[in-house]
């Protein structure tokens, strides 16, 4: 029972991972908490259960699923990326040296209008994912772990290694750890800091796509408000394991999953959405540059 | 040979304005494409042309120096009106229940209510510089305690004023104490999932709370015992409160407290040094704050005579939000012009009512863009530091 809420959460834990690294990726170089974040995952659901849907018409899907799911998931990768790309030069490019408040009361205004527009495109009832996976799976010490978990869990965990060697081993990698440590020094030593910034976003977003990808398929229904909670959940992950610290956000992703899905067996399934913000006020409290987080004196 | 380079000129016009053009048909056509899969061809046909139109528009607007005017034009200060906008303001508000048909006087009553919650949001974000994402949390706590005070144990509504005025205070104290220790951002995502811990509570404690449902037959006010169940004189009450708020902190903004909040915002470091107890300060702003959106929460409970978390939201909070950054943030007049317009614009946009949200979404990042500093534009020379 334990051993099957760890593997649940897990999985919950490697979704909200991948979306807090799009929160923690922005936070740590633009100091702003990207609202907007959550919806572009939101629309990754959508449009992952849009395209599979187009397919199935095409009769793809009845040819090869795989192949299906693996146009689908490009197609909306892509699709999010330019999302991303296009709110940051829409909303928050303008507002780069306005005061704080400014990108942030933008970012809620993208987040809302995002909201909003898939109400009135796509309808506020319930989008069934076209595909089921089934129950179908293996055990693993006495657990039933289904595939589709499986799959998750090992996608997340290659999406965060791959990140991990992009930050640390490319060119682009060491301009954006850069770029986070002062946007003006970078800048003098020629890195173009706009093009880094775009970056960031498509990376964010494209991630925030896989994850809408995963729990579309996962839970078999999206809504227009998914991605608010699953927005703030993941900022709280961010927020838990160090904001602006890529490995903090993973840790705390997986924190919360585990603690959401034995919480919910454990205590009570009501709450299951305030242990997020309980965990992060006690963290918060305790040490609150995070688990991983450095702490940072605040300068004159 | 002149006549040659003018040529020349005329060529390179055209050149430069054939590259903006096509700079901007790319441009639309991208974002045109991003709308494709939610709504197929002719919506992306429509948005192309809509952004290759709101493109040329805003280069044309930038030739005429419009936008920078938007930006920087100040709207004349009140105080040089005082005494003459002030008088007028209260003679005709005062007035109005007698030519307005009750549907309007309900909308001036909401926007009363939303004036109080923007006032108090106003002194935590506006005067202090905190950022609170949660606000919507103790205007529930207000209005709950009222609920839940008059129907389990029947206590009225002028009994009931002062707890859950205090209630909210005290619930923005104890937040505050903790949270007070983080800084900016981390401040507002707790303040955040704070309203969320509300919201959740009052959805399951179904035993106080009635859950989703929410606890109907809330008793309207009674004035030695003569029960305020008539729109006009629900409306007299609302603005006795409103102009009580608006004289309170009005008073506090100019005292030394209100002075040392304003300090605080501006360099919280500097403040520090200068003296400023700046924890002291911020735990009154929380508290007082918080307890003008207690008032808001009887007022709203006594007027629907129904509570339900619906009307708790997050949505709530961030509208709250937007009314004091519209109106010009941490001015008090900018926090009633901006509470007024919010709540009477949805009702003019009945018309389009599932396009409102969507609007309230790109209004508030235009007016980032556009003109950051509100309305009224904010206190003078002052900026927002998290």
């Amino acid at each position: 029972m334990l051993l099957q809420q760890l593997i649940n959460g897990l999985t919950l834990g490697g979704v909200y991972a991948i979306i807090a690294i799009g929160y923690t990726m922005v936070y740590g170089i633009l100091e702003l908490i990207n609202f907007a974040h959550g919806e572009i995952y939101m629309l990754g659901a959508y449009l992952a259960i849009i395209f599979l849907g187009l397919f199935t018409a095409m009769g793809l899907t009845a040819a090869s699923i795989p192949i299906a799911l693996i146009l689908t998931a490009i197609l909306t990768i892509i699709f999010c990326s330019a999302y991303g790309f296009t709110i940051e030069k829409v909303a928050y490019k303008p507002l780069r040296n306005a005061p704080r408040l400014s990108p942030l009361i933008s970012a809620i205004g993208v987040s809302i209008f995002l909201q909003n527009y898939v109400m009135l495109t796509q309808g506020a009832t319930d989008k069934v994912f076209p595909h089921r996976f089934g129950e179908a799976g293996f055990q693993f010490m006495d657990v039933n772990v289904t595939y589709l978990q499986a799959l998750i869990i090992l996608v997340s965990g290659l999406l965060m290694f791959f990140l991990h060697l992009f930050i640390h081993k490319t060119r682009m990698g060491k301009a954006m750890r850069a770029t986070a440590q002062d946007k003006t020094m970078a800048a003098l030593v020629g890195i173009n800091v706009d093009n880094i910034i775009s970056a960031t976003f498509i990376i964010g977003a494209g991630l925030a796509a896989v994850a809408g990808i995963m729990v579309a398929s996962y839970y078999g229904l999206v809504n227009y408000f998914i991605g608010y909670i699953a927005g703030i959940k993941a900022f709280t992950a961010a927020v838990l394991g160090g904001i602006g610290n890529i490995p903090g956000a993973m840790l705390g992703g997986i924190i919360l999953g585990l603690v959401e899905s034995t919480g919910s067996a454990y205590i009570s399934s009501e709450y299951k959405d305030a242990y997020a913000f309980i965990i992060l006020i006690i963290i918060l409290l305790i040490k609150p540059s995070g688990i991983l987080g450095k702490t940072t004196e605040e300068k004159v | 040979m002149r006549q040659g380079s003018r040529a020349i000129q005329q060529l390179k016009q055209f050149k430069l304005l054939l590259i903006t053009l096509l700079r901007y048909c790319s441009i639309a056509l991208f974002t045109a494409l991003l709308f494709l899969p939610f709504k197929g061809l002719n919506a992306a046909g429509i948005m192309f042309i809509c952004i290759l139109a709101l493109l040329s528009v805003v280069s044309l607007l930038k030739k005429t120096k419009i936008i920078d005017a938007i930006k920087t034009i100040r709207i004349p200060e009140i105080k040089r009106f005082q005494r003459f906008f002030i008088p007028v303001f209260l003679i005709s508000s005062a007035a109005l229940p007698f030519i307005l048909k009750d549907y309007y006087i309900d909308v001036l009553i909401m926007s009363g209510i939303y004036i109080l919650l923007a006032l108090g949001l106003n002194i935590i974000v506006g005067f202090t510089g905190l950022l609170n994402l949660g606000f919507a949390a103790f205007y529930a706590i207000g209005a709950y305690t009222y609920a839940i005070a008059n129907t389990k144990i029947g206590l009225g509504f002028w009994a009931s004023l002062p707890i859950s005025a205090s209630f909210a205070a005290i619930a923005g104290l104890l937040l505050a104490i903790p949270a007070l220790r983080l800084r900016g951002d981390y401040l507002a995502i707790v303040t955040l999932g704070f309203g969320e811990i509300v919201r959740l509570i009052l959805n399951n404690w179904d035993s106080l709370t009635n859950g989703p449902n929410g606890i109907t037959g809330i008793a309207r006010p009674l004035i030695m015992g003569f029960s305020l169940a008539q729109l006009e004189y629900y409306y007299y009450l609302i603005f006795v409160f409103v102009i009580l708020a608006v004289v309170v902190i009005k008073r506090v903004e100019s005292s030394r407290i209100g002075r040392a909040w304003i300090a605080i915002k501006e360099n919280e470091i500097a403040a520090s040094s200068m003296g400023i107890n700046t924890t002291k300060y911020k735990l009154y702003a929380f508290t007082f704050g918080t307890f003008w959106a207690g008032i808001a929460g009887i007022l709203f409970s006594a007027k629907m005579q129904f509570v339900s978390p619906e009307s708790f939201t997050f949505m709530e909070s961030i509208l709250i939000l937007s009314m004091i950054i519209l109106g010009g943030i941490g001015n008090t007049y900018g926090a009633i012009i901006g509470a007024f317009i919010l709540v009477i614009l949805p009702e003019v946009l009945r018309e389009v009512q599932l396009y409102r949200m969507l609007i309230l979404g790109i209004g508030l990042v235009l007016l980032m863009i556009f003109r950051p500093q509100g309305i009224l534009g904010g206190v003078k020379g002052v900026h927002f530091r998290s």
